[in-house]
């Protein structure tokens, strides 16, 4: 097969180019750790300018669901500037310290919960040759650093000294390490049939279909499996019982304010678009385009739209499907949710791994 | 056996009443909005619906007659006391005595809109309109004059 069109975009040349550029004047070890600097300030600004794209598109999505219009009086038709209005908002309120909290941990949580989301978001396969984080356990390092997450939501819920975070903390606590399983075990699906746990590998190995079409009917059933623990992990509804605000006020971040409740916030919208991500990369190849075999016209088409667009639009169309679960399903019990996961969804991830192991090694799969 | 065909049955019996709730929500994101944009659409596309009860007025025709009797039964209907009814006794060409409206006054501030005087009225001469744009600075503009300036009831 004509693999040249890996090849249009690729970014690998230019980054190199650059890298003896620098070389060529200053020290090796100055040259990447000015490299380094210029990555993570890419991180950071794409990460806030992905999480006020997705408040918007929230806002505007979930307003469609209810038969809305949303916002569209701020910044002209539309309401274009109504999140970066409420973004200023946020960032000159006040944070305040609270009275027989664990000021340590208090101050702590939010940013090991902002930590595990840019660690996962800078994992992503953006475009070909874009990756930041890019190692051969890869989704491994994607599973581990999301697990921090958890960690900052149950700090944060100790730390405030009040039953509403305790609880809200408490609750979200059993839930993400629940949902985590059915995460773990559908990821280690597609790995078996992609043959590689590196986040490049994977996209890689797509390159002639995808694998929910590569995996057909066993792979959709994991797609399904993902976007459903996924949906957990991001803490959202019909998941959302972390917040729960007719019983919690807003959960474990209840007595944060400012820029650290931001944090939160952002890591949640975040948290959306990398569970959308990573399903793009495991299940809709990543920034490969769409290939149909037999035309030669619209393949060749298809591959001169840049890799990011392809990553982008996959990824926000994940999202879409994600947010179309949220508005339309509402929030389970906490016994009802651990029940889903442990006697519906579990079982049926662990027969989803079993099939696939029996197609791949019977050569079921394309 | 029988509770594993239960919890197979269960399963799919689930997944059909969610996919059932997609397709509704679905819909509803397709439909058209019934978000209105109030100031601006206030003379464009602003919809109120018929049934809805902002302003009571009195039916008037073109040759500026309404359909008043003056019996009074709104008067007496109405749970706040919100309308008050003058009216003159005249002697007609037939010798007989009857009432004539005079004047047909009506409290907007205090009318809780329960259309009992739309109901009791027996020749329909009052209604509710859709006029609900009502907001005055004092409390006095609230007491209206219903029957227009000279008009009289209809033959």
């Amino acid at each position: 097969m004509n693999q040249a069109f890996l090849d249009y975009y690729n970014l690998q040349p230019l980054l190199t180019a650059i890298h003896t550029w620098l070389c060529g004047f200053m020290p090796e070890g100055l040259a990447i750790f000015l490299e380094c600097v210029v990555v993570g300030i890419i991180i950071m600004v794409l990460y806030a300018v992905l999480a006020i794209i997705l408040i918007y598109m929230e806002r505007k999505v979930c307003a469609a669901f209810q038969c809305r219009i949303g916002p569209n009086r701020v910044g002209g038709k539309g309401g274009l500037l109504q999140v970066p209005a409420d973004v200023i908002k946020i960032l000159i309120k006040e944070v305040f310290k609270l009275k027989n909290a664990d000021q340590f941990l208090y101050g702590l949580a939010p940013f090991l919960v902002i930590l595990a989301s840019i660690l996962t978001f800078s994992c992503l396969p953006w475009h070909n040759g874009g990756e930041i984080l890019s190692m051969n356990i890869g989704i491994l390092f994607v599973l581990a650093a999301s697990s921090i997450g958890i960690l900052g939501i149950l700090l944060a819920g100790w730390s405030s000294n009040s039953k509403y975070t305790l609880i809200g903390a408490v609750r979200s606590g059993a839930m993400l390490i629940s949902y985590e399983i059915s995460i773990g075990i559908t990821v280690l699906t597609m790995v078996m049939l992609s043959g590689t746990m590196d986040i490049h590998g994977i996209v890689t190995s797509q390159a002639n279909g995808w694998n929910i079409f590569k995996g057909h009917i066993v792979a959709i059933v994991a797609f399904i499996v993902y976007l459903i623990a996924g949906n957990a992990e991001a803490n959202r509804g019909p998941f959302d019982l972390a917040e729960a605000e007719q019983e919690l006020t807003a959960g474990y971040h209840t007595e944060y304010s400012g820029i650290h409740f931001g944090f939160f916030y952002l890591a949640e919208y975040l948290n959306l678009f990398i569970t959308a991500g990573i399903a793009t990369t495991l299940f809709l190849g990543g920034w490969m385009p769409l290939h149909i075999s037999g035309l030669d016209g619209f393949n060749a088409v298809m591959d001169y739209i840049p890799g990011i667009v392809w990553f982008l639009g996959k990824t926000f169309f994940v999202v879409f499907l994600l947010m179309w679960i949220r508005w339309t399903y509402p929030r389970l019990r906490i016994d009802q949710v651990l029940q889903l996961e442990w006697k519906y969804i579990m079982p049926l991830s662990l027969l989803i791994m079993l099939i696939m192991a029996v197609c791949k090694v019977y050569g079921l799969v394309f | 056996m029988e509770s594993f065909s239960d919890y197979i049955k269960g399963y799919a019996s689930g997944i059909k009443s969610l996919l059932v709730g997609l397709r509704t929500s679905m819909k509803v994101f397709l439909e058209p909005k019934i978000t209105e944009q109030y100031p601006e659409n206030r003379h464009t596309t602003l919809h109120i619906p018929e049934r809805h009860r902002a302003k009571l007025t009195m039916i008037h025709d073109e040759e500026n007659h309404h359909h008043c009797i003056a019996c009074g039964l709104c008067q007496m209907n109405c749970p706040n006391g919100t309308i008050k009814i003058t009216s003159e006794m005249h002697e007609g060409a037939d010798g007989k005595k009857k009432k004539v409206l005079v004047k047909y006054e009506y409290n907007l501030g205090s009318c809780m809109f329960c259309q009992l005087c739309v109901n009791v009225c027996p020749h329909n001469a009052i209604e509710f309109t859709n006029d609900f744009e009502n907001a005055v600075f004092e409390k006095n503009k609230l007491v209206l004059t219903l029957n227009h300036k000279g008009s009289t009831l209809a033959k």
